[in-house]
């Protein structure tokens, strides 16, 4: 597998197109179980994000992340920002070194890099019931594999967000609800399930 | 000579200036600097402010960020990692008011930064 600078764009307008979408959805999940700010957050980040890749000239994937970090950090507001904007900035250094394309060993590296920035940001763990549930089931299938199965990717991502319906929360506003927080979805974990999702559609054309 | 300067950072605006109303009371010679609410001033908050409140409150005495709730940590310590200024502590575990209300104390006796920050950790138990 290869990411070019070009699909690593198409990554960032695929997740754009479908946290757009899903903005109501996503208000939604965050009532629930936090203060109801999610869609709004994501699709507000995003938008900027795409106005800031549009007008520029990228010739490294390392470049693109970097943008997309430092916009989702000042845009978003709430705690997806600053989490968010840590994992693209990880996975942008992680990358520092590769050029126009990345290959899977690299990509395996940054995912990784990228998931322990959330980790250090925002000092939760899996089974928190957190994004980082969707992010670590994802890492772990990147180990162990060779290559990319774009289909096998979403899979991975999607049982993980529907597994957080089941976890109790303990980090995030939604931990003060305590067992009211069990049979929702986390918001965060469904936002990242879109950012899989749409590397799957980009790794499988 | 200069003081340490302080950065109340918090979800409102409403909220670090109330503190900052408080502060003035009693302490005049600390720089102290806002970062409340998100670039609307919507309940949240920016990682820009807070460098622009750090950019503003800076002097070789260092500064201290204070905060409030969650996410307001996580954009301290961005802010403090993106700055390139390197005598810049995050006071954690440190109750907003109580703490900066003690930080300014100190800092106004012209005590350095770990020195502000220790009494800042311990300002419940005066
Ligand atoms: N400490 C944390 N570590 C990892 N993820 C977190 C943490 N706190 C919150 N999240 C994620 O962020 C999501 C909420 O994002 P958002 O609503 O935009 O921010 P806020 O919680 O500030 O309102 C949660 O659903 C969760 O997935
Ligand atoms: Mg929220």
């Amino acid at each position: 597998m290869l990411l070019t600078v070009q699909d690593s764009i198409n990554w960032i307008r695929l997740t754009n197109g479908k946290v757009q979408e899903n903005r109501e959805y996503l208000t939604t999940l965050d009532q629930a179980i936090g203060d109801g700010d999610h869609g709004i957050n994501m699709s507000r980040g995003f938008n900027e994000v795409m106005s800031k890749v549009h007008v520029s000239e990228y010739e490294t994937v390392a470049e693109v992340f970097k943008d997309v970090a430092m916009t989702l950090i000042s845009k978003v507001g709430g705690a997806s920002g600053p989490l968010y904007g840590t994992a693209f900035l990880k996975m942008s250094t992680a990358l520092k070194g590769n050029g126009k394309e990345v290959d899977f060993t690299s990509f395996t590296n940054a995912i990784d890099e990228g998931l322990k920035g959330i980790v250090m940001r925002g000092k939760a763990k899996e089974g928190d019931k957190t994004m980082i549930d969707v992010w670590a089931p994802v890492l772990k299938l990147l180990k162990e594999s060779e290559e990319v199965d774009p289909e096998q990717l979403a899979v991975t991502a999607k049982v993980a967000v529907e597994a957080t319906k089941h976890i109790k929360a303990t980090k995030g506003r939604a931990a003060y609800l305590g067992d009211r927080s069990i049979e929702h979805i986390d918001p965060g974990a469904m936002s990242s399930y879109y950012l899989f999702e749409a590397l799957a559609e980009v790794l499988s054309t | 000579m200069s003081n340490v300067g302080i950065v109340l950072i918090s979800h409102s605006p409403k909220v670090v200036e109330g503190i900052k109303d408080i502060i003035r009371q009693v302490i005049h010679n600390v720089p102290i600097e806002l970062a409340g609410g998100t670039e609307d001033d919507e309940i949240g908050t920016s990682v820009d402010k807070i460098q622009q409140a750090i950019n503003r409150a800076h002097n070789e005495k260092g500064v201290l960020l204070l905060f409030d709730l969650g996410s307001a940590m996580m954009n301290a310590e961005l802010a403090v990692e993106l700055s390139d200024y390197d005598n810049i502590k995050v006071a954690e575990n440190v109750p907003l008011l109580e703490g900066a209300y003690v930080a300014a104390v100190e800092s106004g006796l012209g005590k350095s930064i770990d020195e502000v920050l220790e009494s800042a950790k311990a300002c419940l138990d005066l």
